[in-house]
């Protein structure tokens, strides 16, 4: 019989033995080493069903597919651009990629130009973690107002929250446009400044306090002290 | 016969440590790791951009350490500033120390930097520098098998005693200094550097001692990177 040696939302390190017996299944973050499942990450367990996963706490961004990222154009050639998104190599975004039909021979810094933001789909990441980006779908465009930070890209789960509740509580509050990339950049617009500033105090805020209990809570009683005195 | 140490610890008694992590702000990870006087610093930036670009590898990472004494940290003399002969070797046995652990096929074309500062010597400054790399990389949120923990053991006299200080090492009479690295859930050894003679049986008991006091080194590791999230 498998027996669990941790408990759910426990904090583990690297090496930490986490599960005996082969009933619990390594899953991201842990690796099986003869008849137990040890701990890869330093982060907190998370226990569905038979598989046992260590989700970080720190570290930089590691792209998937299907993330939504927030990039900046950094080069181009011909036919692709080169996209920072916060990896240690540049992501590809192809000309073919940007949803709309460009002529050959196009001069592509007339659709993004070295320096632009664009909100983009990762669409696959290759063994070598090289990067492929599209624009094709609804909503990635090229941004052109509001302002961008930066968090942690492992608190984005966070600061999105539960089905979208915290974003959604923030974007309800303020009445700001937020868009926040799994890579950690995070793109607000706001009609009115003061607003716009409240609503990055408060991601600013969940990126410090991420494991705190009831951050939701908080967020509300912070959101409503401060947008008393701005309206 | 050396029967009663310097500053009064038993012999498989550790100098009292201090363990922090999270220290450098701008850091990916970074730890502190102080055993007696000894204090080491350590910060990992990565994986990131790789240049030159000869040196990317398409199959894994590259871990660089660099291990540096800062120029006040001896016990009198000003320590010359910059690379050193000593230095150098010490940040590649370091690298080699850590390596065993760390995933790097996971970073492909990349490198993680791993910075070392020695602030306070006595002793024990590679072992303690290894204590706090391991730590800053588990705090940078990146794949390892397990931690590593690094004491430095030896025989002063004929007696057999864990974690010397720059006083006993210079102690008149015949000194081994043994720097050990292992990984504490396993028992690998990734380090082994001697200093001196001890012969097959004094050897054998060293490594008991060590994997003993690094135990001791992990049970603190683990507490310091724990603490940073409670």
């Amino acid at each position: 019989m498998g027996k669990l040696l941790v408990n759910e939302r426990d904090i583990v390190v690297p090496g930490e033995e986490v599960a005996e017996g082969m009933d619990y299944l390594p899953s991201l973050g842990t690796y099986r080493d003869k008849e137990t499942l040890v701990s890869s990450q330093f982060g907190f367990v998370n226990i569905s069903g038979r598989l046992v996963k260590v989700i970080p706490l720190s570290g930089r961004y590691n792209p998937r597919r299907d993330d939504i990222v927030i990039g900046r154009v950094a080069d181009m050639t011909f036919s692709n651009w080169f996209v920072d998104v916060d990896y240690a190599t540049e992501a590809v975004l192809s000309s073919k990629e940007t949803g709309e039909y460009v002529q050959r021979g196009t001069d592509l810094s007339q659709i993004y130009g070295i320096g632009d933001y664009i909100i983009a789909r990762v669409m696959g990441v290759s063994r070598q973690k090289a990067i492929d980006l599209s624009m094709r779908g609804p909503g990635l465009r090229k941004i052109t107002t509001g302002r961008i930070i930066k968090v942690d890209s492992v608190k984005v789960p966070r600061i999105i929250g539960k089905e979208g509740s915290m974003i959604s509580l923030i974007k309800e509050k303020t009445g700001c446009r937020i868009m926040v990339g799994q890579n950690g950049k995070v793109w607000i617009q706001g009609d009115d400044l003061k607003k716009e500033r409240i609503a990055v105090e408060a991601i600013n805020m969940i990126n410090e306090k991420s494991f705190v209990n009831g951050l939701t809570e908080k967020i509300k009683e912070f959101l409503e002290k401060e947008l008393k005195d701005v309206q | 016969m050396y029967n009663k140490r310097l500053d009064g610890r038993k012999a498989d008694e550790l100098r009292t440590i201090k363990a922090r992590v999270g220290i450098v702000k701008r850091a990916d990870g970074s730890a502190m790791f102080q055993i007696g006087k000894t204090i080491a610093l350590a910060a990992v930036y990565g994986p990131r951009q790789l240049h030159p670009k000869f040196l990317q590898n398409p199959k894994m990472g590259l871990l660089r350490c660099n291990y540096n004494m800062m120029s006040f940290s001896g016990s009198g003399e000003r320590v010359r500033p910059g690379t050193s002969r000593r230095s150098k070797e010490i940040s590649y046995v370091t690298e080699g120390a850590l390596a065993p652990v760390l995933d790097l096929e996971e970073y492909p074309n990349t490198v993680v930097d791993v910075f070392i500062e020695i602030l306070q010597s006595d002793s024990g400054t590679r072992c303690a520098g290894i204590c706090a790399a391991s730590m800053a990389l588990a705090d940078a949120g990146l794949k390892m098998k397990d931690l590593v923990s690094a004491v430095a053991v030896g025989r002063i006299d004929g007696k057999l005693v864990v974690d010397l200080t720059k006083e006993e090492e210079d102690y008149d009479g015949e000194v081994a200094d043994i720097a050990i690295a292992i990984t504490p859930r396993t028992g690998e050894i990734t380090l082994l550097q001697m200093d001196g003679f001890a012969n097959k049986e004094e050897l054998a008991k060293s490594f008991e001692n060590a994997k003993e006091a690094c135990k001791k080194i992990w049970e603190v590791q683990k507490k310091a990177l724990k603490e940073k999230y409670t």
